[in-house]
């Protein structure tokens, strides 16, 4: 069974920096319809940081590298994405067991649980979390089903599009888009975009090698 | 006297410079402990919560520290500096829900004076009442 070595985790986060960084105008645009037209220009930033400090020091072991990438988006994004990936990273880093399917499935549930527990954020508020718990709990059964792992990352990434997609027609209620009530509603949201290709990053990388 | 420290946060570096500004013109004198945590590292908009744990372990004297902010991520910012912090000094800090500016003003005034924590941070957040007594709002 595949594990999830030190370098497979770098990998993921250098395929996010690459992903973000290519849909960079179109999370902007996302965000300029319904909130403040920052989140593709963030998350490039705090990505290429991450990155950056991956390379500028090697991390000794997968919860050193997870907790680099967390002090960076905490410090480098700006916006409000910061706080709340810089925590899903954090909390991913403490849980981060071994090298095991099982474990990462573990690691990445605390993360979504530390994203929930910060921006107090429940499912159908149309935010990142309705793209993450789906994509966890897709994990966690796919796994425990004794799935492989990229068949397991394979269905987390398609309940995270389902999650993002589900909420698209609702209104916001978390977030500046919240401000707009009524006129968020039919818009994808951002955040949820932006988790989409976290985990879609994911089942691109980890489990392959 | 107690000798509480504030902290500004908020996404511009010119908005928490000038409400500082603003908030000193009120005390001449002070060596009140005002500090600035505001702005990406690259002059945009934007808040950096490393950046707002550096700002209070340096406003805190022991005293604690009341942490003023604007919106948005502001607020999950100056909550994620909470994690970054030491346990003692994490238990000193108060973040207010005052608006920044008048919650700012309020919070300097009694905090140059001496007050305790808990004084200064009733005082942030009563930053409205001067100016909903004036309007009848």
């Amino acid at each position: 069974m595949a594990t999830v070595e030190t370098d497979a985790l770098g990998a993921w986060v250098r395929e996010y920096a690459r992903a973000v960084t290519e849909h960079r105008d179109e999370l902007t645009e996302l965000d300029s319809a319904i909130g403040d037209a920052d989140h593709g220009t963030n998350m490039h930033r705090g990505m290429t940081a991450a990155v950056a400090a991956l390379d500028a020091s090697p991390p000794a072991d997968g919860a050193a590298l997870l907790k680099t990438v967390a002090m960076t988006m905490i410090s480098k994004v700006g916006g409000t994405s910061g706080p709340l990936y810089g925590t899903l990273f954090l909390r991913m880093s403490g849980a981060l067991d071994d090298g095991s399917p099982a474990a990462f499935a573990a690691a990445f549930r605390a993360g979504v649980e530390g994203v929930v527990a910060r921006g107090k954020a429940e499912l159908q508020d149309k935010t990142m979390v309705d793209a993450l718990l789906p994509a966890a709990d897709a994990l966690t059964e796919a796994i425990g089903a004794g799935q492989e792992l990229d068949t397991a990352l394979r269905a987390a990434a398609d309940a995270a599009a389902r999650g993002r997609d589900s909420v698209t027609p609702l209104v916001a209620r978390k977030g500046r888009a919240s401000y707009l009530g009524e006129r968020s509603a039919d818009h994808v949201d951002p955040g949820a975009e932006s988790a989409v290709l976290l985990v879609e990053a994911a089942a691109a990388t980890l489990g392959r090698s | 006297m107690a000798a509480v420290g504030i902290v500004v946060v908020s996404h511009s570096r010119p908005l928490a410079d000038a409400a500082v500004e603003l908030a000193r013109q009120m005390l001449p004198n002070s060596t009140l402990a005002i500090e600035v945590a505001a702005g990406t590292d690259d002059g945009g908009l934007g808040t950096d919560a490393v950046a707002v744990s550096t700002a209070i372990a340096a406003a805190d004297t022991g005293d604690g520290v009341v942490v003023l902010m604007d919106l948005g991520s502001a607020v999950m910012s100056a909550e994620t500096a909470l994690e970054l912090l030491d346990d003692d000094v994490r238990a000193r800090v108060v973040l207010s829900a005052a608006p920044l500016v008048e919650g700012l003003v309020g919070a300097a005034v009694v905090a140059a004076g001496g007050a305790d924590r808990d004084r200064v941070a009733a005082e942030a957040l009563r930053g409205l009442a001067p100016k909903q007594a004036h309007l009848g709002g």
